[in-house]
């Protein structure tokens, strides 16, 4: 039985005057890794931050329509943005690790929400890092500061940081331009390993990438959706020739 | 065909520019090393263990110290550092993070810029007005609340820039936990910005400690020991103005101590201030 962690429906969103997002419809399927891809500009980074509401952070932007998450709708005026961002969780392009201890940059979410003892948080903290793939090369310096690591590292560090508040979505906004191939290459299993217990929606650039870890992928452009299927057969016969021209390379 | 001629008036042109320059450095620099020569030479004759034990002697009586002067200036400067840190910083943080541009922030940005330029004589005439001469005597208190006006702008000013220079992607990052706004101001973009923040304050209290005009009119000086701010209080700066100006020679030997003194705090202020920049730079 499919079920829908997120229903967008009739889509707008404006920066000032200009619209950026035009009428878009699509639901995300709860625990598949949806991919958005498109050409730069083309509105999926302002698609995803309008999940999060992160675009309320900056006066002037704003969006019309209906996003409901589990049944709400999140662009609603009563919508506490603190709690619904500790639900959907974000990871970004460049790593952010906060300024503080590997341990701390992982505790300091929980805290947020929770009052756990020091044994409970200890066990927390492992538990994120070790479904971040990054347990065994941070268990021995959990009181380094973040900005130690590696760029591949602090990305894991920072997916760690998202599920360690145990949010029920994952947005990822293409989480691994900035990083080499074998730092792509964890990331991308280890999104197939989260999709198990969350649902993920993924901005990428990368046709590869999105062909390789989605269930499903939408093609963006000029601020519209052009089609949305599953990635099987988006990539393999998509029905739009827009698709095509944009996978096949012929543009974007 | 390249033009030689054109060349060589370019060569010349270009050792003419060097000597000029390199003429105006050396005469900054022979400035500054003189005065410097002058203030150690004199200064370090006058700093003895008597020096840091005795209070002030009276006109014509020999020998004396500075101790009192040390106290009160390190309690002067201490009480402005605990009056202006949290204004100068909370009032940064309004700046960056909550102002957003709006006319109020806009205004507070250019007041406290006029106030860093202001005349520190100003200062002290405004603290003499509104508080020194409703309560009819100097105090400690008077000096170390015109000293904060003066600290407190450099503080709001840095603390501001430094905040700002924090990418704007770790504030995202934070609101994306779910984090409030004021814990994503203190605890992530003032703790990444803190370093900066702390140089801004000790480049502060460095500026605020060799100021001499807000505390003649403020503190005054007192000729003993004490420790009540509330009564006139011997600093470094003044007493330093008064003995230099004096015709004894015990005096003028103690006020080439006092500089020196101040000279070498703000040197190691300034050294520290910029051992957490750079440590900022690299983190």
């Amino acid at each position: 039985m499919k079920k829908n962690a997120i229903e967008i429906k009739n889509l707008d969103f404006f920066y000032g005057k200009s619209k950026a997002l035009k009428n878009i419809n699509l639901n995300i399927e709860e625990k598949k890794i949806t991919a958005f891809i498109g050409p730069s500009g083309c509105g999926k980074s302002t698609l995803l931050r309008t999940l999060n509401r992160m675009y309320d952070l900056y006066p002037g932007q704003k969006a019309e329509g209906e996003i409901n998450f589990y049944g709400k709708n999140i662009l609603g005026a009563k919508i506490d943005l603190n709690l619904l961002r500790s639900e959907i969780g974000m990871v970004f392009q460049k790593p952010t690790p906060f300024p503080m201890s590997i341990y701390d940059n992982i505790a300091f979410g929980v805290r947020l929400y929770e009052n756990l003892n020091k044994k409970m948080m200890d066990e927390r903290v492992q538990w994120a890092l070790h479904k971040a793939a990054i347990w065994d090369e941070t268990k021995d310096k959990l009181n380094q500061s973040g900005l130690s690591l590696s760029g591949g590292q602090q990305q894991r560090l920072c997916i760690a940081r998202g599920i360690a508040v145990k949010p029920k979505v994952l947005l990822m906004d293409e989480p691994t331009s900035a990083l080499d191939p074998i730092s792509t290459n964890k990331i991308e299993e280890l999104t197939n390993e989260l999709k198990r217990d969350y649902t993920i929606a993924i901005v990428t650039h990368n046709m590869q990438q999105a062909a390789r870890i989605s269930d499903y992928t939408a093609f963006m452009y000029l601020g519209e959706l052009v089609e949305f299927g599953e990635t099987k057969k988006m990539f393999l016969k998509p029905e739009r020739k827009e698709t095509e021209n944009y996978i096949t390379g012929r543009f974007g | 065909m390249m033009d030689l001629a054109i060349y060589k008036r370019r060569k010349t042109k270009n050792i003419i520019g060097l000597f000029l320059s390199n003429f105006a450095m050396l005469l900054g620099i022979a400035a500054l090393l003189s005065i410097l020569f002058v203030l150690f030479y004199n200064g370090f004759a006058a700093i003895d263990f008597n020096f840091f034990v005795n209070s002030t002697p009276a006109a014509g009586s020999p020998n004396g110290g500075l101790a009192n002067a040390i106290i009160g200036s390190l309690m002067i400067v201490g009480i402005t550092t605990l009056l202006s840190t949290p204004a100068g910083i909370l009032a940064g943080i309004y700046l960056s993070e909550y102002s957003g541009g709006n006319i109020f922030g806009s205004i507070t940005r250019f007041i406290s810029d006029i106030m860093l330029s202001a005349p520190s004589i100003v200062i002290g005439l405004f603290v003499y007005a509104v508080y020194v001469s409703k309560v009819r005597h100097y105090s400690g208190y008077a000096g170390a609340f015109a000293l904060s006006l003066i600290a407190i702008p450099v503080i709001l000013r840095t603390t501001e820039n430094m905040l700002r220079l924090i990418p704007v992607q770790l504030r995202e990052a934070a609101f994306a936990l779910g984090a409030p706004k004021w814990k994503v101001s203190i605890n992530i973009v003032l703790r990444a910005a803190r370093n900066g923040v702390l140089t801004g304050l000790l480049l502060a209290i460095a500026r605020v400690s060799g100021e001499t005009a807000p505390l003649l009119f403020t503190a005054l000086s007192n000729q003993y020991f004490t420790s009540s701010l509330n009564k006139p209080t011997a600093n470094l700066p003044v007493v330093i103005y008064q003995f230099a100006l004096s015709p004894y020679k015990n005096w003028i030997s103690l006020a080439w101590g006092g500089a020196l003194l101040i000279t070498l705090t703000v040197l190691l202020l300034n050294i520290i201030a910029r051992v957490f920049l750079k440590e900022n730079k690299t983190a």
